[in-house]
């Protein structure tokens, strides 16, 4: 079937801010398709409230609208572009629950806009839990013994006939928000409240508990002539009850048999069959570990992780071809873009294997419980390709960043058989860390099987990681042992601990013996087809299939591993910007990456591409091979710069700013000599090992001070400390990883966070726009509201920042991007600290302004200047209008996490508001970050003494937004005091009703809550921020951003503008 | 112990030795199948062959013997990339190295069987040997290499005498498979719970008499046909066409099987005669090129030929796409078709190879690739019921 000649105008939906559950893969299945869409001749029209992705990029989409995510704003586009239809399915379940709201309430059938791609019909039929489960006993496919239940007493009577424990799943809610698994009554009621809550429609599936069975996914296509395929199988190592964004998974399947494939696979087509899926879907399974018992656990009629996932393990681009589909063509008219020869109706088959981790963030989230349930916790993931299980794993394991690189990494040795026994009943991210140690004691696979219920194929893979590890200790260290570790993918400095010998001769060892890594390509087929597309994983022992080239001029791209609080999808967004740019200039690029979800691992970005982590071995095997002129380390994050020093060792030539220069603005004596060369203010301070020099510093500054690691990314570790026990407390914090570097203590000095990203050659420097925040000094800079352009600084200041930026970066001889944040206390102007690479605020500043800032860095690097490029030096002309960035938490997923801002970063992603005024701007980035106000138009205010004086203001705008205001005690006084009325509700420890009732009572828009210094969790602040957060109240930390609410709430209007951002610049 | 295999273009590699210690001279193939290794192994098409897995990890879930697809395994060698030393899977009687043991088939492992692949793709199948002798000698080794064929292995392979399958009465004598998949308190109490819905869910073929010659069958044939309640009469592939058509079956069925079709020269004229009868008939694989060649056209060798569980075939009729099992070597020649004998009915979408023909006139349909699957995907295996229907059209003509 050819395409349908009456699609012209296709609206895409985008998934918006990235928050656990609804990531990065988004925005690379959305930009493959909106590319996939404007190859066909379609004009694209794109809406999507986050800054930071690919996809809202003008040559992405032809419009593009950074606006907010409601239907209201929908259909303000719709009313202005007119498209004839819109595309849902690639913009994760936000996307799709937009569409369906559009569709419903019959706006899109008014405007004569048709649903592209899979019918509202069919959407429903998948997502309505009731309508799902008698669409699978209509055709005969077996659910899980449930009941959609509505009220918490139904499902107790329920679960009194099923017996528990029962697994609850609200309907319509993202990565499974506000699920988990009842043993209890208590436990059954109290996730049964929530979850009926956070539910769109108010419903609830109560389940028979199948938690321990194999879980196993498929990702299936389908074209509206009714033709199947399914792109891949994956199978959950952690079995049932662990959220699959959360588990460990391995495709294909590993311990099914051909009927269990089969038997499941035919299920999968059926179900899509039925269900009249018209592109990418996702169907889940749980597979009895011992009959064919299998039930479906749920379908996703959408494009999704597992498929961003299934794309990158197989190279079938499940989105570029759900889009063709979308447009009318069938599966054996699009062309598989990796071989030229085969057609998408062709199922892939592997010759590899693939492991997945997920990225989880309790590094960030120390107060959190690591825990692993049905509710995904994972902020990203990474991707490994081997021969082997093992291998695979192994890669996978050092591709985190986490400092673990085996499986020795966290140390249980001191634990006794039972003790072993107990934490593995505990399923949390170590458990197959604990599982390694238990094989190590001697325990047998059977009981391990019997506590965890992984598969024993599985533990047996853990013991021959093992197995080797002993074999190593042992030794000696014998070419056949180094060729099998090799194999199995032991780093050589893993091998070196274990045997004792220097890292260094174990790679000469590797090296005389010819024991070097070789590179095969994922090709779809299993080599039964010539490929053509440089996709490659690494192996031993075998063959080097990577064509050999000899441009003449070739960079390698370090890309940034896996999304996490601090290093998110910007970073991305820069290496793929910065990869274009060096294409564009001729030279031949190569990307090193191990993210399954980015844009930068889509196989057609650069000219090769190397899936694989990003350590210094596994970068240099590549480098030996490839031989670049060049490397790249300013766009990956810290990821990326972390490799520099080993690029110069392996003797790759940095391109643009000098690693010494990098490490002068990292190293606080080397920087203090610049900043006095220059002339440029800081905070006072001093570098410290222990907690003892810390508080000497201190007392030498006077509290408060701001403690922090160097080498980090945002702000990780980073607190204020007002004494001398909180010094101590950081301290030990910091140090419970060893430390490379010395940790900071500054004079906290308050005062307005400006921030600058520029382009510099050498000599001039080019500013795109000075961004403000609105939050004071002390709260991290990605988790404060960034105004773009400046709105309360002096044009005196502006030039002084100017000024500044441009000798900060001719003093570290910066060529291409440097990131300053800047304090200003008046009219003076304090430096925070420089980072001369890309930054978070990089695509944000880039759209805004216009100036494709990372493609001039790109340019600049390699040797044009700033006037060569046609931009006049300086501080760019400022737009005329506002662009503010919000930053999204997803706090509500991480049970037991601080929610409280301060010096460490915390959210997870961000949205963007653009407006004519700076009140338009701030209200539409609200909106978009789902502040959804008034509901109740009832709000807490509970303030420490200091923010009292605010706290009045406050309490006065919001009453005369009609708001009624509860306060605790001292804070109900300060504001009566002043004349605002304000109820007093007792504290936490109080008679009831508390202030914890009052939320708990779901009457509540917002609670204000400034913590009292400290990390202390049990204080009541903490439980107070908690609940809110958990019974879905907005909950405000810092009195800015609460100004800064209370104004976007006085300048609420429907009626919004709105900027197509393509035609900016 | 170290094993090698040399190619006939004089190819080494080196890998350890799995399975029985015997050196043997066969055509290597590959099998891009990732799941299926025992099916592989015990399909009879295999005779004559040694397979090379391209998963790379094989024996993950050890032996089923229930998952057989004949009594043995057929290969003269089998060649992966990693065997499995934990064979976890509930139903698992053995180990894969102890099965290939017990059938006395050599094998080599850890050898880099992508490039083998890769070698087989570009310079097309050809011989090979399997030794654990490591001072062999090419000079001599190479030209036994060239002169091996796979020879008439169709008579090897087939059943020595005629046999019988009773058709299933009902629908549970298939296995655990009620159908069932509705929640029912009642049920739940009394401690039924959820069951496998049966993949055959109709008896459509209750009543029909199918004579099927075995050519190399593989079981899954006889049991998608006695699952639909048909009663299967088994025919060695010797078998005069005279004595099946005496038994007056309601449809024939000629299998899958070994070889170079054109070597099966006794047969085809058999098959001729079946052609010649009314009684309607299916063909699979060998089958299918054999009826081609008993009616005129032509087949020959392909490169590498499809071995796989991941083909797409377009039937021309609807238009619609199936994925297939396929393994075969050969292909029915399009070029050489007489449309008024038979017309393509099926296509491969990638090569646009010949994957099925229509005879015209005749209630006779054959298919390249393999509905009964086993391994591979099943979405071709209403196929059997377009037959059972074809039978009842044939029954009441």
């Amino acid at each position: 079937m050819p395409k349908n000649p009456n699609v012209k105008r296709v609206m895409v939906i985008g998934s918006g801010p990235i928050v656990i559950g609804q990531a990065a893969e988004f925005d690379y299945a959305g930009t493959q398709a909106c590319r996939s869409l404007k190859e066909e001749g379609v004009e694209v029209i794109l809406v999507n409230s986050n800054p930071a992705t690919i996809m809202t990029d003008k040559n992405i989409a032809d419009k593009v609208y950074i606006e907010p995510l409601t239907a209201k704003v929908l259909e303000q586009i719709i009313e202005k572009e007119k498209p004839d239809s819109i595309l849902p399915t690639l913009g994760g379940q936000a996307g799709l629950n937009l569409g369906m709201e559009l569709e419903e309430s019959g706006f899109l059938a008014s405007h004569g806009v048709r649903l592209l791609g899979t019918t509202a019909a069919t959407i429903k039929k998948a997502e309505d839990r009731q309508e799902f489960k008698d669409t699978m006993e209509k055709i005969g496919e077996p659910c899980a013994a449930s009941k959609v239940v509505e009220s918490v007493e139904e499902g107790v009577a329920f679960t009194q006939i099923i017996g528990y424990p029962v697994v609850l799943r609200p309907a319509y809610t993202l990565g499974g928000s506000g699920g988990g698994i009842a043993h209890n009554q208590g436990e059954l009621i109290s996730i049964l409240e929530n979850g009926l809550r956070l539910s769109r429609v108010g419903q609830v599936l109560v389940e028979r508990c199948i938690a321990g069975w194999k879980e196993i996914e498929y990702e299936v296509m389908r074209d509206g002539a009714g033709n199947c395929i399914t792109v891949c199988n994956m199978e959950n190592i952690d079995p049932v009850g662990v959220h699959t964004g959360d588990s460990i998974v391995v495709a294909p399947s590993q311990t099914l048999g051909d009927k269990e494939y089969q038997m499941l696979r035919t299920s999968a087509l059926n179900i899509i069959d039925e269900l009249q899926i018209t592109g990418g879907c996702n169907v889940q399974f749980a597979l009895h570990p011992t009959s064919f018992e299998y039930c479906v656990i749920e379908v996703n009629p959408r494009v999704s992780r597992s498929s961003a996932l299934a794309s990158k393990a197989t190279g079938y681009p499940i989105a570029k071809v759900a889009a063709k589909i979308a447009l009318g063509y069938t599966l054996d008219e699009i062309k598989n873009a990796i071989t030229g020869k085969t057609y998408a109706s062709f199922e892939p088959t592997l010759d590899y294997c693939v492991v997945k981790l997920p990225r989880l963030p309790f590094d960030k989230f120390i107060t959190a419980k690591r825990t692993l349930t049905t509710q995904m916790k994972a902020t990203g993931e990474v991707m490994s390709i081997c021969d082997n299980f093992e291998g695979a794993l192994m890669k996978a394991i050092r591709s985190l960043e986490q400092h673990v690189d085996c499986l020795l990494s966290y140390d249980f040795s001191a634990l006794s058989l039972d003790e072993l026994k107990y934490r593995m009943g505990k399923v949390d991210d170590q458990r197959i860390y604990v599982i390694a140690e238990a094989l190590r004691k001697g325990m047998d696979y059977d009981t391990i099987h019997d506590i965890t219920m992984i598969d024993c194929w599985f533990i047996d893979k853990i013991a021959v990681l093992v197995e080797m590890e002993k074999a190593l200790k042992e030794g000696p260290l014998t070419v056949e042992l180094l060729t099998e570790a090799k194999r199995i993918e032991f780093p050589d400095k893993v091998i070196g601990s274990l045997t004792g010998i220097p890292e260094e001769e174990i790679k000469k060892m590797r090296y005389d013996n010819g024991i070097v890594a070789a590179y095969k390509m994922v090709d779809t087929c299993a080599a039964e087809f010539e490929a053509s597309t440089p996709y490659y994983y690494s192996v031993y022992g075998s063959e080097n299939e990577a064509v050999k080239t000899n441009p003449s001029k070739k960079v390698l791209v370090l890309g940034s591993g896996p999304i996490r609080i601090g290093q998110g999808i910007e970073f991305d967004y820069c290496s793929v910007h910065a990869t274009w740019a060096f294409a564009k200039a001729g030279y031949e690029t190569i990307i090193i990456n191990n993210n399954p979800e980015t844009v930068s691992t889509d196989f057609d970005i650069a000219d090769k591409l190397y899936f694989e982590p990003l350590t210094p071995e596994d970068v240099e095997s590549i480098v030996n091979m490839e031989k670049p002129d060049g490397a790249v380390v300013q766009f990956g994050g810290q990821t990326a710069i972390k490799l520099t020093e080993s690029l110069m060792k392996m003797g790759v030539p940095i391109l643009g700013t000098k690693a010494e220069d990098v490490d002068a603005a990292e190293d606080r004596e080397l920087f203090d000599k610049i900043l006095e060369q220059t002339g440029i203010p800081r905070a006072a301070g001093g570098t410290v090992y222990t907690a003892a020099e810390a508080k000497a510093v201190a007392g030498k500054l006077g509290y408060p001070v701001l403690v922090r690691p160097s080498y980090v990314l945002g702000g990780q570790g980073m607190q204020i400390a007002i004494s001398d026990e909180e010094i101590e407390e950081f301290m030990n914090i910091i140090n419970r990883i060893n430390q490379d570097h010395p940790i900071l203590v500054d004079k906290y000095l308050e005062g307005k966070e400006i921030e600058v990203d520029a382009v510099c050659d050498g000599t001039d420097i080019l500013i795109p726009g000075i961004m403000e925040h609105i939050e004071r000094t002390g709260v991290h800079s990605g988790d404060s509201i960034s105004v773009y352009p400046a709105f309360t600084i002096s044009d005196k200041v502006k030039e002084k920042l100017t000024e500044y930026t441009g000798r900060l970066a001719r003093a570290l001889h910066v060529k291409g991007l440097i990131n300053i944040q800047f304090i200003a206390i008046g009219e003076d102007v304090y430096v925070i600290e420089v980072n001369p690479r890309s930054s978070r605020t990089v695509p944000y500043i880039s759209k805004v302004t216009g100036i494709p800032i990372v493609d001039l860095a790109a340019e600049v690097m390699i040797g044009k200047t700033i006037r060569e490029l046609g931009y006049e030096p300086g501080l760019y002309p400022e737009a005329d209008y506002f662009a503010i960035k919000m930053p999204v938490f997803s706090f509500e997923k991480i049970r037991g996490a601080e929610i409280s801002l301060g010096p460490e970063m915390k959210s997870t992603g961000e949205c963007l508001g653009i407006g004519k005024t700076f009140n338009e701007a701030l209200y539409k980035a609200f909106l978009g970050a789902g502040v959804d106000l008034p509901r109740h138009k009832q709000m807490i205010i509970t303030v420490k003494d200091a923010d009292k004086g605010e706290a009045v203001e406050l309490g006065r705008r919001f009453e005369k937004l009609g708001y009624t205001i509860y306060a605790t005690r001292s804070t109900a006084a300060a504001l009566n005091e002043a004349g605002v009325k304000a109820r007093k509700v007792n504290k936490i420890t109080q008679e009831s009703p508390t202030v914890m009732d009052l939320i708990l009572g779901h009457k509540i828009d917002l609670v204000i809550d400034t913590p009292t210094q400290g990390r202390d969790k049990s204080r009541d602040g903490f439980l107070i921020r908690r609940t809110a957060i958990e019974t879905g109240v907005n909950c405000i930390t810092a009195m800015d951003t609460a100004k800064a609410l209370v104004t976007s709430l006085e300048n609420a209007n429907d009626k919004l503008t709105l900027i197509d951002v393509a035609s900016i610049g | 112990m170290k094993a090698f295999l040399i190619l006939e273009d004089g190819t080494v590699f080196t890998g350890m030795h799995i399975g029985a210690e015997r050196e043997i001279i066969s055509e290597i193939v590959f099998n891009t199948s990732m799941a299926g290794y025992l099916e592989v192994l015990t399909d009879p098409s295999y005779a004559g062959q040694a397979v090379c897995m391209t998963y790379p990890l094989i024996g993950n879930y050890g032996v089923c013997r229930e998952d057989m697809e004949s009594k043995k395994p057929w290969p003269d060698g089998f060649i992966v990339r990693e065997l499995s030393r934990m064979a976890s899977n509930f139903r698992k009687d053995i180990g894969i190295q102890e099965f290939l043991r017990h059938y006395e088939i050599p094998g080599i492992a850890g050898i880099d069987t992508r490039a083998l692949t890769k070698i087989l793709r570009e310079k097309g199948t050809m011989n090979g040997m399997i030794t654990t002798n490591g001072s062999y000698d090419l000079s001599s080794i190479l030209p036994k290499l060239k002169s091996y064929t796979t020879g008439k292995v169709v008579e090897k392979v087939t059943c020595s005498q005629k046999y019988e399958i009773e058709g299933a009465k009902s629908l549970s004598e298939n296995g655990p498979l009620s159908g069932r998949a509705k929640f029912s308190e009642e049920d739940y109490a009394k401690g039924i719970r959820e069951m496998r819905p049966s993949i055959t869910r109709k008896l459509n073929g209750l009543g029909k008499r199918v004579a099927l010659l075995d050519l190399g069958a593989k079981d899954n044939i006889a049991r998608s046909l006695a699952q639909r309640g048909c009663h299967v009469k088994v025919y060695p592939a010797l078998t005069p066409a005279e004595e099946i058509l005496s038994d007056k079956p309601d449809g024939i069925m000629l299998s899958n099987g070994p070889g170079d079709p054109k070597e099966c020269t006794g047969i085809i004229k058999e098959i001729k005669k079946l052609y010649d009868s009314e009684v309607p008939i299916f063909a699979i694989c060998l089958g299918h090129q054999l009826m081609a060649l008993a009616t005129g056209a032509d087949t020959f060798k392909m490169k590498y030929g499809h071995r796989g569980g991941n083909h797409p075939v377009k039937d021309l009729e609807t238009g619609r796409v199936y994925i297939s099992s396929q393994n075969h070597g050969y292909v029915v020649d399009m070029d050489r078709l007489n449309p008024e004998v038979a017309v393509p009915a099926f296509l491969n979408v990638n090569d646009g190879t010949n994957e099925g023909l229509s005879y015209t006139g005749k209630n006779i349909f054959t298919v390249q690739f393999h509905p009964e699957a086993c391994p591979g995907p099943q979405d071709s295996g209403f196929l059997f019921d377009r037959f059972i229907e074809m039978m009842e059209v044939g029954k009441n003509a």
